[in-house]
C-alpha cells in the first residue's frame, strides 16, 4: 500500500467494530461475559467474513450477485461430515494436531468440491445471463433450488450433525473467569489467515491488480490485452471455494448441517455485504465482524430483539453511507 | 363489453383463449364437475394463488423489481384474519377489522420498505426485502401469544362459511349446498374481481408508465415520470393484492400458522411461477398458478410411480423421488428463463405475433 492510499484510508468505519464494542460494555456489566461475547462474534464474524468475501469479489468484478452462493456453503457443509465420518479415529483422539489432520483435508475437499460445483454453476447457470441483473437473479435462485435438492438426493434431507473434533471442544481461559470456546478462537485464526491471503493476493500480486483494475474499470483492462473472462472463472471458483470453507467452520460452529444451512446464511451475508459496499473485501469484513457481535451481543441482552439488530444496523450504516461503508464507485 | 371488461388486453391467443375460458369454466364449476374433499381444495388453493402470483407479476413482470418480501404480505393478510377471528370470535365484523388491519399494516410496511429501498438499485432491494421478510417471518413465529407461534391459529369463521351450514335442505345436482361451497364462491369471485382489477390497472396510463420504468428507468425518468413515486406505489399495490390474497387463503383453510403464508418456500413457488407463466402478462399468472398447483397435487404421485418403477437404480430413483419435485420444477424454471423468458403465454403469443 503506497502513501497516497494510507493517507486517503478512511478510518470511521473501520472504527466502528472496536466502538461498538466498547459501547456495549457498560450494559453487559461483567467484564468476563464481555470477553466471552466479543470473542464468540469476532469467530461468528469471521466465518460469515469467509463466505461473503467470495461473493463480494464475485459482485465486485463480475457484477454478479449470486442468489445460489448459499448452496456451496452447503455444500462444504455436507462434504465436511462426510469426510469427519470417514475419520472418525482422527476426530476423537484428544490431541488438537490429531483433530487437525482430519478437519484440514475436510477443509480440502469441501473446497475442491465448492470449486467444481462453481465451475459448472458458472458456465450453466451465470455465463448466459451476464450484464442482466434481473435475470441473473432468478437464474441463480432456480440454481440454488436445483443445487439445495441435489443436495437432499446426495445426503438426505435430514440434519446431519457434525460433531466437533474431541480437541476442539472445551473452552480456554484467557485471564480471570473469561472463558472462550477453542474452536471459536480456531475460527477467528482461519478468519485472519484469509483475510490475510485475500487482502496480500488483492494488494501485492499481480493477479490481484488485474482484479482491483478490472472491478475498476473493465475495459480498460481488456484493451490492454488481458483475458478478463479467465479472470472472471477464477474469480467465481474462488469465491465458491471461500464458501465451501466457510461451510465446514459454520457448520462446526452449528454443530450440525442442514440442506437449508445455505439459504439461512445467504440472508446474513447479504445484510453484510450491503452494509461493507457491494465488491469491497475490507468493507465485507468490517460488515462481518459487526453482524457478528451485534448478534451475540443483542442475543444476550435482549434474545427477542436480536432478530432486528442486524435489520436496524443494515437500515442505520445505509442512513449514513448509502452505497455501504465502503462503496465502490461504479 | 367485454373489452371493457378485460380492460381492452384480450389474449391475443386462440390457444391461450380457450385455455383461459376452460380454466374459468373449470373453476366456475369446480364443485360440480370435481365433487370429493382434495379436488375442491386444489380448486381453492389455485383461486388463492392467482391473486398472490398475479400481484406479483404487477411487481415483477411489469415493474421489473424482484422482492422476496411478497409472502410477507400474503401472511399479514392470513394473520390479520386468523388473529381476528380468534380474538373477536367467528363473526362478519372480525372478518372486515381483521383485513383492514391487515391492509393498513401492509400498507405502511410496503411503503416503508419502499421508500426506503428503492432508491437503490435493484439489487439491493431484493437483499434487503429477503432480510425483512426472514425477520418478519421468526417475528411470526416468536410472539406465540398472539400468532400461535409454530404452531399457527386454528379459528372459526361465520356461520354461513362453515361446513356445518345447510343453504338447502335438498342437493342441486347431487352436490350438498353447504357453507364450504359458499365459502368456495366467494373466493371465486374475490379472485375473479380482483384479477380484473389487476388487469386495469396494468393497462391504464398508470401501468404503461411502469413498463417504461422497467424497459428504461432512465427514459421513464427524463420523460418526467418521477420512478421512485411509481416503484412505490407498485410496489404498495403488489402488497395490498397479496394482502387480499392472504385473507382468502386463511378464510378457506380456517387455519394459519408460518409455513402456510409465511415461508421462504412459498416465496420461491410464487417465483417460480411468475416466470414459468409468463411475466408481464397477468394471464400468465392465472395459467401459471394452476398449472403448478395442480402439478403440486398431483405430479408427486406421478413421480412416484416413475420413482417405483426405476427402484432397481437407487441414484434414480432418489431424484424422482416425490420429494424431490422442486428439483425438476427448478431445471424447468432455469430453462424457461434461457429459452421461454417470456413463459407459457409469451410462447403462446409468439407465432401470432411473428404472422
Amino acid at each position: 500500500m503506497n502513501k497516497a492510499l494510507l493517507r486517503d484510508l478512511d478510518w470511521a468505519p473501520a472504527a466502528l467494530v472496536p466502538a461498538l464494542a466498547v459501547l456495549v460494555l457498560p450494559f453487559i456489566g461483567s467484564g468476563s461475559t464481555w470477553v466471552t461475547l466479543t470473542v464468540a462474534g469476532l469467530a461468528m464474524g469471521m466465518i460469515i467474513f469467509i463466505i461473503a468475501s467470495g461473493l463480494t469479489l464475485i459482485f465486485g468484478l463480475m457484477d454478479v450477485l449470486n442468489f445460489g452462493h448459499g448452496v456451496f456453503i452447503a455444500l462444504g457443509a455436507f462434504v465436511a461430515t462426510t469426510v469427519l465420518g470417514a475419520m472418525t479415529d482422527w476426530t476423537s483422539a484428544p490431541e488438537l494436531w490429531r483433530n487437525l489432520v482430519a478437519v484440514v483435508p475436510a477443509m480440502l475437499a469441501a473446497m475442491v468440491a465448492a470449486s467444481i460445483a462453481g465451475v459448472v454453476f458458472e458456465r450453466f447457470i451465470v455465463r448466459p445471463v451476464y450484464g442482466n441483473h434481473l435475470k441473473q437473479i432468478l437464474i441463480t435462485v432456480g440454481g440454488a433450488i436445483i443445487g439445495e435438492e441435489l443436495i437432499k438426493v446426495v445426503w438426505g434431507p435430514l440434519q446431519v450433525p457434525l460433531p466437533l473434533p474431541q480437541g476442539m471442544r472445551g473452552t480456554v481461559l484467557l485471564f480471570g473467569d473469561a472463558a472462550v470456546e477453542k474452536y471459536r478462537l480456531l475460527a477467528v485464526i482461519v478468519g485472519l489467515v484469509v483475510f490475510a491471503l485475500l487482502a496480500w493476493t488483492l494488494a501485492r500480486t499481480k493477479i490481484g491488480l488485474l482484479i482491483r483494475a478490472g472491478v475498476q474499470d473493465r475495459e480498460m483492462v481488456e484493451s490492454l490485452g488481458y483475458r478478463i473472462k479467465r479472470l472472471f472463472i477464477g474469480v467465481f471458483v474462488t469465491g465458491s471455494a471461500l464458501a465451501g470453507l466457510g461451510g465446514v467452520m459454520w457448520g462446526l460452529y452449528q454443530q450440525n448441517v442442514t440442506p437449508q444451512i445455505g439459504a439461512q446464511v445467504n440472508v446474513l451475508i447479504f445484510i453484510v455485504i450491503i452494509i461493507g459496499g457491494l465488491g469491497s473485501t475490507s468493507g465485507a469484513l468490517i460488515g462481518a465482524l459487526l453482524v457478528g457481535l451485534l448478534t451475540n451481543y443483542a442475543g444476550f441482552l435482549a434474545p427477542k430483539a436480536a432478530l432486528f439488530s442486524n435489520i436496524a444496523l443494515m437500515i442505520a450504516i445505509l442512513l449514513w453511507r448509502p452505497q455501504g461503508v465502503y462503496a465502490q464507485n461504479r | 363489453m367485454l373489452s371493457r371488461i378485460l380492460s381492452n388486453d384480450f389474449p391475443r391467443s386462440r390457444a391461450l383463449a380457450v385455455l383461459l375460458v376452460a380454466l374459468l369454466l373449470a373453476l366456475a364449476l369446480a364443485p360440480f364437475l370435481f365433487p370429493g374433499v382434495k379436488a375442491l381444495s386444489v380448486a381453492a388453493k389455485i383461486l388463492v394463488f392467482i391473486v398472490l402470483v398475479a400481484s406479483f407479476d404487477l411487481l415483477l413482470g411489469y415493474t421489473g423489481i424482484v422482492s422476496f418480501a411478497h409472502t410477507m404480505f400474503f401472511g399479514i393478510g392470513a394473520y390479520g384474519i386468523a388473529i381476528a377471528s380468534t380474538r373477536m370470535g367467528p363473526t362478519w365484523t372480525a372478518l372486515l377489522v381483521g383485513l383492514l388491519a391487515a391492509l393498513a399494516l401492509s400498507f405502511v410496511l410496503s411503503l416503508a420498505i419502499g421508500l426506503f429501498s428503492l432508491r437503490v438499485k435493484a439489487i439491493f432491494f431484493a437483499m434487503i426485502t429477503l432480510a425483512v421478510a426472514t425477520a418478519f417471518q421468526t417475528l411470526a413465529s416468536q410472539l406465540s401469544d398472539f400468532t400461535g407461534g409454530e404452531d399457527g391459529l386454528t379459528f372459526k369463521m361465520p356461520e354461513m362459511l362453515s361446513p356445518g351450514f345447510q343453504l338447502s335442505e335438498t342437493p342441486l345436482f347431487g352436490v350438498s349446498l353447504d357453507g364450504r361451497l359458499i365459502c368456495y364462491y366467494l373466493l371465486f369471485f374475490c379472485a375473479l374481481l380482483l384479477l380484473l382489477a389487476l388487469l386495469r390497472i396494468v393497462n391504464s396510463p398508470f401501468g404503461r408508465v411502469l413498463q417504461a420504468i422497467r424497459e428504461n428507468e432512465f427514459r421513464a425518468e427524463a420523460i418526467g415520470y418521477p420512478v421512485v413515486v411509481y416503484r412505490t406505489t407498485s410496489s404498495v399495490l403488489s402488497a395490498l393484492f397479496a394482502t387480499l390474497a392472504g385473507a382468502m387463503l386463511a378464510i378457506w383453510l380456517r387455519y394459519n400458522g408460518p409455513d402456510t403464508s409465511l415461508s421462504f418456500d412459498l416465496m420461491l413457488e410464487v417465483l417460480l411461477i411468475v416466470v414459468i407463466g409468463g411475466m408481464g402478462t397477468i394471464y400468465g399468472a392465472a395459467v401459471g398458478a394452476s398449472l403448478f398447483v395442480f402439478a403440486q397435487s398431483y405430479l408427486q404421485d406421478l413421480l412416484k410411480v416413475g420413482s417405483d418403477a426405476a427402484a432397481g437404480w437407487p441414484w434414480l430413483s432418489a431424484l424422482l423421488s416425490p420429494d424431490r419435485w422442486l428439483l425438476w420444477l427448478g431445471l424447468l424454471f432455469v430453462l424457461s428463463v434461457y429459452y421461454f423468458p417470456t413463459g407459457v403465454v409469451g410462447r403462446l403469443r409468439a407465432p401470432r405475433a411473428r404472422a
